[in-house]
């Protein structure tokens, strides 16, 4: 007999608790692990992700959205995007999966207490950044002003409109929405979510910048940051490249000299800039 | 460890892979097929490419007959360790699903039998090192990856021969092999220099009749040494690392494009290249299905695939990607090239690209 253990590459089951259906295209599966020592001794960071596989498809890498002191759950949300995502979107309460992970670097959230937080999310539905406002909602006091931004092309983008209802009545939180292309109806900001950057309200001396969503917005985000004198090295992005193993071996997440599987998902855009941009990297 | 040197006759060689035979290992060792020289079992040394020398030239690799007696008098052949240790492809576990809906996961034990590798050459060496770093000393260690090194032996031939494609010296991993492997030969004239590098080195050689090494040996391996370390094909010495990143809008990477195939021969050659993908193959009885690894290359569509774009689409993004990885990012990540100099990717590319070449365009020009 070899022992393979402790094997990396090996996923574990897990049983869905619940499954929410966020959007057309969007749904929340709530995960506990069957082995209940291994749910018990599962600790994970916000911005950290696992990887998740159906049965006979495959595995997909998919960011944590749960609140790390909520030890008996873990919660992601998943967009349908592939064989593997479309696949799991028709499983219901009860079904199995595999999981394996957390994988990765998360956000910030401890170096960020007290600092004001700008959260910057483009495109459809980004879950990564949503574990930082849940993170932050769960810890009112012990951050700053926090600032929800999320731009969307269409107004018929916009997912989660009850979430953002929330997040509105937060303390000392103002949420900010934009949608490039307006329609009647739509009740906010027509425009370009930078548009919107003159209302933000934090000391740029003392903030954290989270943003995820394509890279391009991101790119004009922390552009306009550093023009409102915040340092690259307090604006964090969560990337996304293709990954199969998340353990840093198999060499497809690869950034430049990082692995987007370990080194990251979140970066410091002090780490990335040099690269940031360049067409296929 | 003290590296003693001693002298070994020829007819030891069978009696060194009698011994290992005799203790269990499986032998791995050069020898002709398909008109290349590849790694594969071995218990004789009739099977080893005596009086057999490669001549290699940019998308080209040919054997010929030489007057020599010599076993190991040629270069690389295409392959050599790294499929021994990281397989091309393997299944690493299986999953099965219960009537119930229950899904257990099984490992998949790679057949186990200790291997020993003979004529392994001072840039496979190199570059298992190197894929032990990936492999094996980073936060996570690939158990599979692992089981196999923790069974190999190694009994390196230094290189009396480089072939015109090799550029070890220059990368300073050959043509003679410093550290990683057990044992250690030099075929001279008469018969083989040989030391130990290892305590698995020193039982092997425990075994075979051992001779002290003469002062005219030692001139004649040293003579071996230096003219093997005389190599036609060089790295440019600028300092490649800092200024291929200071250059990835060149126009290099677009001429370069109109000649590359993207058929990814090269890293498949490559003994350092690591990457590989995953992919689940359902069993028809749909009771379980296997979950495989297999090598992929930064030149495959699906290698930058993500939600429906491929980062690098273009040929000149993907050729950039081996380039920059190779002998750039490399560094940063293994403190150290990712190029061993063997030369491979210049003799296994179709249409003859030459790295050496590719690199020297960005010694003279300041591109940026
Ligand atoms: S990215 Fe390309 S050059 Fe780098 S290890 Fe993978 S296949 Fe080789
Ligand atoms: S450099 Fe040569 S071997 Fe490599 S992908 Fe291009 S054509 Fe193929």
């Amino acid at each position: 007999m070899v022992n393979l253990q402790p094997n990396p590459y090996e996923p574990n089951e897990a049983i869905i608790l619940e499954r929410i259906q966020e959007s057309p295209n969007l749904f929340t599966l709530r995960l506990k692990l069957t082995d209940q020592k291994l749910q018990d001794a599962y600790e994970f960071e916000p911005g950290q992700f696992n990887m998740l596989y159906l049965y006979g498809v495959g595995e997909v890498a998919i960011s944590i959205v749960s609140d790390p002191v909520d030890s008996h759950i873990i919660d992601h949300t998943i967009r349908v995007v592939g064989r593997v995502t479309r696949g799991m979107a028709n499983l219901k309460k009860g079904d199995r999966i595999g999981l394996r992970g957390p994988y990765g670097r998360g956000w910030p959230m401890l170096e960020s207490k007290q600092k004001d937080v700008v959260v910057v999310t483009g495109g459809l539905g980004c879950a990564p950044v949503v574990s930082v406002i849940n993170y932050i909602d769960q810890r009112r006091s012990e951050y700053g002003r926090l600032n929800i931004v999320q731009g969307v092309k269409h107004t018929t983008d916009f997912i989660w409109k009850d979430r953002y209802e929330k997040w509105r009545k937060l303390s000392d939180t103002k949420v900010l929405l934009a949608a490039d292309v307006g329609e009647a109806l739509w009740p906010w900001h027509v425009g370009p979510v930078t548009s919107l950057f003159d209302q933000l309200e934090f000391d740029p001396t003392n903030v954290a910048v989270m943003m995820c969503g394509p890279e391009g917005m991101m790119r004009v985000v922390c552009d306009h940051m550093l023009d409102k004198s915040v340092s690259a090295e307090q604006m964090f992005l969560s990337m996304e490249r293709n990954m199969q193993c998340a353990v840093g071996h198999c060499g497809h997440c690869q950034y430049g000299n990082k692995f987007i599987c370990k080194d990251g998902p979140v970066f410091s855009f002090a780490k990335v800039r040099d690269l940031f941009g360049v067409k296929g990297f | 460890m003290k590296m003693e040197c001693h002298f070994i006759q020829s007819d030891q060689l069978q009696k060194l892979l009698d011994n290992l035979l005799a203790n269990g290992y499986v032998c791995i060792g050069p020898q002709v097929r398909d008109g290349a020289i590849i790694y594969d079992e071995i218990n004789s040394t009739k099977q080893l490419p005596r009086g057999v020398t490669d001549t290699q030239a940019p998308g080209s690799y040919t054997l010929n007959n030489n007057s020599s007696d010599k076993y190991f008098d040629w270069a690389n052949g295409p392959q050599a360790i790294k499929p021994l240790l990281f397989a091309s492809r393997e299944s690493l576990w299986q999953s099965e699903q219960s009537v119930n809906g229950q899904i257990s996961f099984i490992t998949t034990e790679p057949i186990l039998k200790p291997i020993a590798i003979i004529g392994v050459r001072a840039c496979d060496i190199a570059a298992m090192k190197i894929q032990d770093q990936h492999f094996l000393q980073q936060q996570f260690v690939d158990p599979y990856y692992k089981i196999r090194r923790d069974n190999l032996l190694t009994v390196a031939v230094n290189c009396g021969c480089p072939a015109e494609m090799c550029f070890c010296h220059s990368t300073g991993d050959g043509p003679f092999v410093d550290d990683g492997a057990d044992v250690v030969m030099t075929e001279l004239d008469s018969g083989f220099l040989i030391s130990a590098h290892s305590s698995q080195g020193e039982k092997l050689l425990k075994g075979l009749t051992l001779q002290p090494v003469t002062q005219r040996q030692i001139e004649e391996s040293e003579t071996i040494r230096i003219k093997s370390s005389k190599q036609n094909k060089n790295l440019p010495h600028y300092d490649i690392k800092s200024r291929l990143f200071n250059a990835l809008r060149d126009e290099f990477w677009h001429e370069i494009a109109t000649k590359c195939l993207s058929c990814g021969n090269c890293t498949a050659v490559c003994p350092t290249c690591f990457c590989h993908n995953e992919t689940d193959v359902a069993e028809l009885d749909g009771k379980s299905s296997i979950h495989y690894r297999q090598w992929d290359s930064c030149f495959s569509q699906g290698h930058s695939y993500i939600h429906g774009i491929t980062i690098r689409s273009e040929t000149s993004q993907r050729y950039r990607q081996w380039l920059t990885h190779k002998f750039s990012s490399w560094h940063e990540q293994y403190g150290r090239s990712g190029c061993v100099g063997c030369g491979r990717c210049i003799a296994w590319c179709p249409v003859g690209i030459d790295v050496t070449e590719s690199l020297a365009n960005f010694e003279d020009r300041r591109r940026g």
